[in-house]
């Protein structure tokens, strides 16, 4: 499945651009300042490789599947062979794209509310925790099920932990981030924010995970719902506001 | 070189001729901009003060557009000017959030557009269309690498500001105040 | 007989269908010439603008397919120093404008009974004209014929009409804007200021701004002086019940109570002469009556100014003490759009003594001398002698003035009190009467009592929907015009030539009135086939030429006398007396105050606010609001609110509400509120020219209000007629009124 949401993103991604004809000036230069040349480059090269590597799977899955090309029978020989080393990769690349969007809005200096080192992990940490909460979801193995939900309390914690620091940061920052913050604290976005992103997508499944790790019987896609919709909106929230605070006017 | 803008908040009486000579001498489309004129008005009746500033990219020395930019179409020439090479540019917007003056906007035909400090009249030797055509003559434009320069001459006699100073972008647009 | 004649609504008929590259400007790649470099296949060509009455003088560039790229100021000429306004800058919106008419246009009824233009020929468009004026002419004679002009089309105009025998001819810029003014500083100094005013501004020391907000009305010349001004260290006051942008750039600002203005004034005189400020040594020698002003303003101290003014004391003699300091480079303003509260030409007279007190008449850093080249006129047979002319639309009224009272000539239109009607037939050229004139139902009465109306335009304004026959004139980039011959510190020629061919079927002005004098048996008057003749006839007259002036578009001519008195020599101020006339003996003799005084103005009632209105830097009259370029930078005006106000009335910024005046009218569209403190809180302010009711005009229908359908009260000066507009009061209406049904 991993390979065709990273699709599907890089084709919003793709939709997004309003030069779309000029995309593959993203391919010829290497920007190391620049967060959207890291992003468009990663997604370049973990997009193969999440290719191959879920096709060395599909014969454990079909195992009546056969290649038609001679190259592919070897490469996925190859594939196999290296799929340790080749999971590093993809593991440190995806720790790239997980703190991407967040690396991406932080180097925005124009937005009060993104322009903080905080928010790299904070999003790392919430995509990391909406992972766990989908394996939590999707894995048919008891075991696993219970590590993820295990690491995923672990996530919850640290972004609780991150949210409250960030707002510790701004508060004690310049005047924009405390206006900034204060979006959060009294305005606009304070419920959306505190109410659906923090209660019902982090405070709440927090506690029916470990209802759960007790024996209780709580189907497992409440919480991970939860956990998704919160990390979508957490993800709106922050876009949003981000674009609603500013320097001038 | 460091071209740089400086502007005369004491004689711009906002009456945005600077804003129509960009958008003629640049074909900027109708309902777009690339200099723009504000208005802050502080105090209450009657003491009060009134500012207009004629504003437009900053051609910041650390222009966070520049560093944003994951193609380089956003990139810097002489004098610290900041462009934008249209057919660089993928339109992905991550100049126009990260710039804290909102001196970028969305062309109509998909690149990013902003103010070039007229680069194509400075190499000839004129001046951007908005100081060339401002009436009060509130708008003067050099080089402050050049002493003698009429804009290093303002930045020493007169008292000035910049806009977001905070940002860290080292603005390069000057209002005398 | 007779028939209502219903306002039409044009359409279709517009310029939109013509290939003329669409509502965007895409102007040519590589075109970057602000300036003299000629670039590869593109030209210049000479021209003075038309956007407004400043006139400056400017280059139009256009490429070797012959699309116009832009207008420049030319360096040269000394109403803009090679600067245009950013008006000047968007004129070609005026050219490009989707929305002109193309085509002559002839009121007609259809097969189902409505009144609807239709297309016609310049032949038989200008035939009905010459038919109607003759038929007019037959039973009524000439001068029952009314020309409102304005501009430089209206110079024809009034060409066609005086060789045709009517001299029945106004322009709204007279008793609707400038006139008492003229009146008042004529009866002071023995000449009045005209266009552009000689004001010394690039010199003064003291810039003093009576309702003058200079930098919001773009009078070119004089924005870039005061901002020279500024550059040299001058102190501006403004008096101004609004923040201007004048204001803000102010040594001091008197937020006055409206309407209160002379009260000021005297007060000031007042101070100066109290406290032996005046310039004594220049009232001895150049004015007349200084004992009697000496004991007229005894009275008027700044204490007593200050209950009516609102402005206190301290500020009064702070103000007076400023300007006696800077004497005599000091200037009080005397405005241009003086037409306030019916008793203009003595707040104009005050302006002027207080000039005079402070000697800056003919001084340095004041008013200079203006100085005008003796162009001579193209030898046209004498005009013959109308049996009347406007005068006799006054009767016994408005004895000083001197020019065309336009609400006479309304007056004279409407049969009333037993009284036949005078005028029977009107042509307006270049002037959108709804809008530059006041009081709505009354000129609606006058149209409908006509038996003819032609309107001359370039675009379909207003008054074209009453109108019996429409005559499209093109743009003052597609025609000659007369040559701008505008006083100045050095007298001075500027030319305007064609650059472009007429887009659609429309004609310049000269053109017309030829085809129309010639129908008229009037041919003695139009002896050229082209316009061009008379002007090279002129140049070569002063020993230039046409040619000459189409490579320099402005020539500066040597002046004859001293720009400042020359004080060894005395003068010779040209009044009856010979000097300045403190004392208006010629005012007393017609039993009007010979001194200013001040007289209380009606007030807001509770929960009305005076309704001031004034300009955009980017706006000309109603004339620019659908100029696609300008309406870019400003496409719909705002009702100024104090905070205070608005928080009584629960408003918020943004809100769109309508307005109603003392009389019930109630604006045609909503408008915007805008919540500022710089605005006292009597009053509301909007800019003039928005709420345009025409659909034809695309861009600018519906967009704001418009500040004249709500000035329904007037109130006339006795002295010469001008038309006081700003007793008028309006109320806030936060939801839409339920409209009556329109018959």
């Amino acid at each position: 499945m991993a390979p065709f949401l990273l699709v599907l993103g890089l084709f919003f991604l793709f939709l997004d651009l309003k030069h779309k004809l000029f995309f593959w000036r993203l391919y010829t230069t290497i920007r190391l300042e620049s967060p959207m040349s890291w992003g468009a480059w990663v997604l370049m090269v973990i997009t193969p490789l999440s290719f191959l590597w879920s096709a060395s799977y599909l014969k454990e899955l079909v195992p009546t599947w056969r290649w038609r090309w001679k190259f592919l029978e070897r490469l996925e020989g190859l594939v196999i062979r290296y799929r340790t080393p080749i999971a590093w990769v993809m593991i440190l690349y995806s720790l790239i794209l997980g703190i991407y969007t967040g690396i991406l809005l932080s180097a925005f200096n124009a937005r009060p509310l993104w322009n903080t080192a905080l928010l790299g992990p904070l999003f790392l940490v919430s995509g990391l925790s909406t992972g766990a909460a989908t394996i939590m979801w999707m894995s048919k193995i008891h075991l696993e099920r219970r590590l993820f939900t295990r690491i995923d309390l672990i996530l919850i914690g640290i972004e609780l932990f991150l949210i409250i620091h960030l707002f510790m940061g701004f508060l004690a920052g310049p005047e924009v981030q405390i206006e900034a913050a204060s979006l959060f604290l009294n305005g606009r976005y304070a419920l959306p924010f505190w109410g659906l992103v923090v209660v019902m997508g982090m405070v709440l499944p927090f506690f029916l995970e470990v209802l759960e790790l007790r024996g209780k019987k709580i189907p497992a896609a409440i919480p991970a719902i939860l956990i998704l919709a919160g990390g979508l909106i957490f993800r709106i929230i922050m876009v949003e506001a981000g674009e609603a605070t500013r320097y001038l006017y | 070189m460091r071209y740089a803008m400086a502007i005369d908040t004491k004689k711009c009486v906002g009456c945005s001729d600077c804003v129509i000579a960009c958008q003629i001498e640049n074909e900027v489309p109708v309902g777009y901009c690339r200099d723009w004129v504000t208005e802050t008005v502080h105090g209450s009746y009657p003491m009060l003060e009134l500012e207009l500033r004629s504003e437009r990219c900053n051609h910041c020395d650390n222009p966070p557009c520049v560093r944003c930019c994951p193609t380089g179409a956003s990139h810097v020439v002489e004098g610290g000017v900041v462009l934008v090479t249209p057919n660089k540019c993928i339109g992905c917007g991550a100049c126009i959030e990260s710039c804290p003056y909102e001196a970028r906007y969305s062309h109509p035909d998909g690149h990013v557009d902003k103010c070039t400090f007229c680069i194509h009249r400075i190499r000839k030797g004129l001046q951007p269309a908005c100081v060339a055509v401002c009436p009060t003559r509130c708008m003067y434009f050099g080089d402050l690498d050049d002493p003698s320069s009429e804009v290093s001459e303002m930045l020493r006699t007169r008292k000035y500001k910049v806009l977001a100073p905070e940002a860290g972008t080292k603005p390069q647009v000057y209002y005398l105040v | 007989m007779k028939t209502r004649r219903d306002f039409i609504k044009i359409t279709g008929l517009g310029l939109a269908g013509l290939a003329i590259g669409g509502g965007t400007f895409k102007f040519l790649q590589g075109s970057s010439l602000w300036d003299s470099v000629l670039g590869e296949g593109i030209t210049r060509l000479p021209t003075y603008c038309e956007v407004c009455f400043w006139k400056c003088a400017g280059w139009v560039y256009k490429d070797e397919r012959g699309k116009l790229l832009k207008v420049i100021g030319n360096e040269i000429d000394p109403h803009c120093t090679g600067r245009l306004c950013p008006r000047g800058t968007g004129g070609l919106g005026m050219y490009y404008d989707t929305d002109r008419l193309s085509t002559p246009l002839i009121r007609t009824t259809n097969a189902e009974g409505k009144q609807v233009f239709r297309k016609a020929s310049w032949e038989e468009a200008l035939q009905l004209v010459a038919d109607k004026m003759k038929q007019v002419s037959d039973q009524h004679g000439p001068e029952s014929v009314a020309l409102f002009n304005h501009g430089s089309s209206g110079d024809f105009f009034e060409h066609l009409f005086k060789a045709y025998g009517s001299q029945t001819i106004a322009a709204p810029s007279y008793a609707q804007c400038r006139g008492p003014r003229d009146v008042g500083f004529k009866a002071t100094f023995g000449s009045a200021l005209g266009s552009p005013e000689p004001l010394d501004i690039r010199d003064t020391r003291c810039l003093v701004l009576i309702g003058s907000h200079l930098g919001e009305n773009m009078h070119n010349g004089q924005v870039q002086e005061m901002s020279e001004a500024i550059d040299k260290g001058a102190d501006i006051i403004t008096v101004d019940p609004r923040f201007s942008t004048a204001a803000s750039k102010s040594k001091f600002w008197l937020p006055i109570k409206p309407a209160t203005d002379i009260a000021l004034l005297l007060a000031w005189m007042n101070v100066l002469i109290g406290e032996d400020l005046y310039d004594k040594a220049y009232i001895e020698k150049y004015a007349n009556g200084f004992e009697r002003l000496k004991h007229h303003v005894r009275r008027f101290t700044p204490e007593w100014a200050y209950g009516i003014t609102t402005i206190k004391p301290a500020e009064i003699r702070a103000t007076a003490r400023l300007m006696a300091s800077a004497a005599p480079a000091v200037i009080v303003h005397p405005g241009r759009h003086v037409t306030w509260y019916g008793d203009d030409t003595q707040r104009s007279r005050a302006i002027a003594i207080l000039n005079a007190l402070l000697g800056s008449w003919g001084r340095r850093g004041g008013i200079y001398f203006k100085e005008t080249l003796p162009l001579p006129k193209y030898p046209y047979p004498d005009y013959p002698t109308p049996a009347w002319d406007w005068k006799e639309t006054l009767g016994d009224r408005y004895p000083f003035a001197d020019s065309g009272v336009s609400n006479a000539l309304v007056d004279a239109t409407i049969p009333e009190n037993g009284r036949k009607a005078r005028i029977k037939a009107w042509v307006v050229t270049g002037t959108n009467l709804p809008a530059s004139m006041p009081d709505k139902p009354r000129l609606e009465q006058a149209i409908n009592a006509l038996d003819f109306l032609a309107v001359v335009d370039t675009m379909p304004m207003e008054i074209t929907g009453y109108a019996d026959v429409i005559l499209p004139e093109c743009t003052y980039l597609e025609r000659y015009d007369e040559i701008r011959n505008a006083p100045h510190r050095e007298p001075n020629l500027a030319i305007r030539m064609p650059v472009a061919e007429p887009l659609g079927d429309s004609k310049p002005s000269w053109w017309i009135t030829k085809q129309l004098g010639e129908k008229l048996g009037l041919g003695a008057w139009f002896p050229y086939r082209d316009y061009s003749e008379v002007l090279d006839w002129q140049l070569k007259q002063v020993g230039s030429s046409l040619d000459e002036l189409q490579k320099v578009g402005v020539k500066k001519f040597e002046r004859n006398g001293p720009l400042y008195m020359n004080e060894d020599q005395g003068y010779v101020f040209p009044t009856p007396s010979g000097k300045i006339e403190l004392y208006a003996a010629a005012f007393e003799q017609s039993g009007f105050d010979p001194l200013p005084n001040y007289t209380a103005h009606p007030e807001p009632g509770e929960g009305y606010y005076r309704l001031i209105y004034g300009r955009a830097p980017m706006h000309t009259f109603s004339r620019t609001a659908n100029n696609a370029l300008l309406a870019d930078l400003m496409d719909e005006n705002d009702v100024w609110v104090n905070p205070k106000v608005a928080g009584i009335w629960g408003l918020e910024n943004g809100q769109m509400v309508w307005l109603k005046n003392q009389d019930g009218v109630v604006s045609t569209f909503p408008i915007k509120v805008r919540i500022t403190e710089r605005i006292r809180w009597d009053s509301v302010y909007m800019v003039h020219g928005f709420g345009q009711t025409q659909k034809e005009l695309t861009r600018a229908y519906g967009k704001g209000a418009s500040d004249s359908e709500l000035i329904t009260r007037t109130m006339v000066d006795p002295i010469m007629g001008a038309t006081g507009l700003r007793g008028n009061f309006v109320t806030f209406l936060l939801d839409e009124p339920v409209k009556a049904f329109e018959s």
